[in-house]
């Protein structure tokens, strides 16, 4: 449960989204969205945005990859290929797996796959590469830094 | 505002989760620009702080929709069949845009690149490339 009080402290997008921690240990996640009306992509169907999809598979990654770690350091995606395979179902909770199959030195590759039940049945799958220790050099705040000074990174 | 402004917004006010995130729509032509107004519950890492990768997709992913909507000005929402994010900064705490390029449209299937900034057009910090199913062929249960 501390993962689920972690998340709600760290990500202001995890939580404006509803997003729980069900799993996460050796290399493995399963992250959940409740089915919510202001998350609608598609007012016509009522179906889930396409980029709620998008970001609760892209924090399942990443969680996927924390939970392989064997020490803690900062991670950043480098890529995200998704596909939609079916809209999901209005009312249901969507659910995300992912396992983090090989996690390098540098680098860390991720599978996942979003369903609303049955994994059998997905409504996406994903495939993502993360940086690791991607905040080399960079501080806590660094972004404010250069938001303020408005150059780039 | 032009029509084509009005019908936009329309579309975009229809959209709960174009809300959620807060986008907005700036049109020049048939040219479309999508801005994100920066927020707080966008943020991803607070630590450096930076924008929620999936929200860069999301946004990446409207603009593409809205695009082809200028462009098709169909009665259906086109909906993505595949898209990959490319990462090359974090995105910082502050407004971000994108812009959307359609490369071809077929009867079914269209290809779409959008380019994400912040300060500076010159120095991306996302882009999306993906594939959109723009007919009516398939049904959706409603």
């Amino acid at each position: 449960m501390s993962d689920v009080v972690e998340l709600d402290r760290i990500l202001p997008q995890g939580r404006a989204l509803g997003i729980t921690i069900q799993v996460s240990a050796d290399g493995r996640s399963r992250l959940a969205i409740p089915y919510r009306e202001d998350l609608i992509g598609d007012p016509d169907t009522g179906v889930i945005a396409g980029g709620v999809v998008t970001t609760l598979l892209d924090q399942t990654c990443g969680q996927a990859v924390y939970a392989a770690l064997t020490e803690e350091t900062s991670i950043a995606t480098l890529d995200l290929r998704i596909d939609y395979m079916r809209p999901a179902k209005p009312g249901l909770t969507l659910i995300a797996e992912a396992h983090c199959y090989k996690l390098g030195r540098q680098v860390a590759f991720v599978r996942a796959t979003a369903h609303d039940g049955d994994v059998n049945d997905p409504v996406a799958a994903a495939q993502a590469v993360f940086m690791l220790d991607s905040s080399a050099g960079r501080g806590p705040g660094s972004n404010l830094a250069t938001a303020r000074r408005g150059s780039r990174s | 505002m032009s029509d084509a402004q009005i019908t936009l917004q329309a579309a975009l006010h229809r959209i709960p989760y174009a809300r959620f995130l807060g986008v907005r729509a700036e049109l020049a032509g048939d040219e479309m620009t999508g801005v994100l107004p920066y927020s707080d519950h966008l943020i991803g890492n607070y630590l450096l702080p930076a924008l929620h990768g999936g929200v860069l997709g999301a946004f990446m992913e409207m603009t593409a929709v809205l695009q082809l909507g200028i462009a098709q000005g169909g009665a259906r929402q086109p909906r993505p069949i595949d898209v990959t994010v490319e990462y090359l900064r974090s995105g910082r705490p502050t407004d971000t845009f994108a812009r959307a390029e359609i490369k071809r449209v077929g009867r079914r299937v269209a290809n779409v690149q959008v380019e994400a900034w912040q300060d500076a057009r010159a120095n991306p910090i996302a882009f999306l490339r993906g594939h959109f199913l723009v007919s009516a062929v398939e049904s959706v249960p409603a």
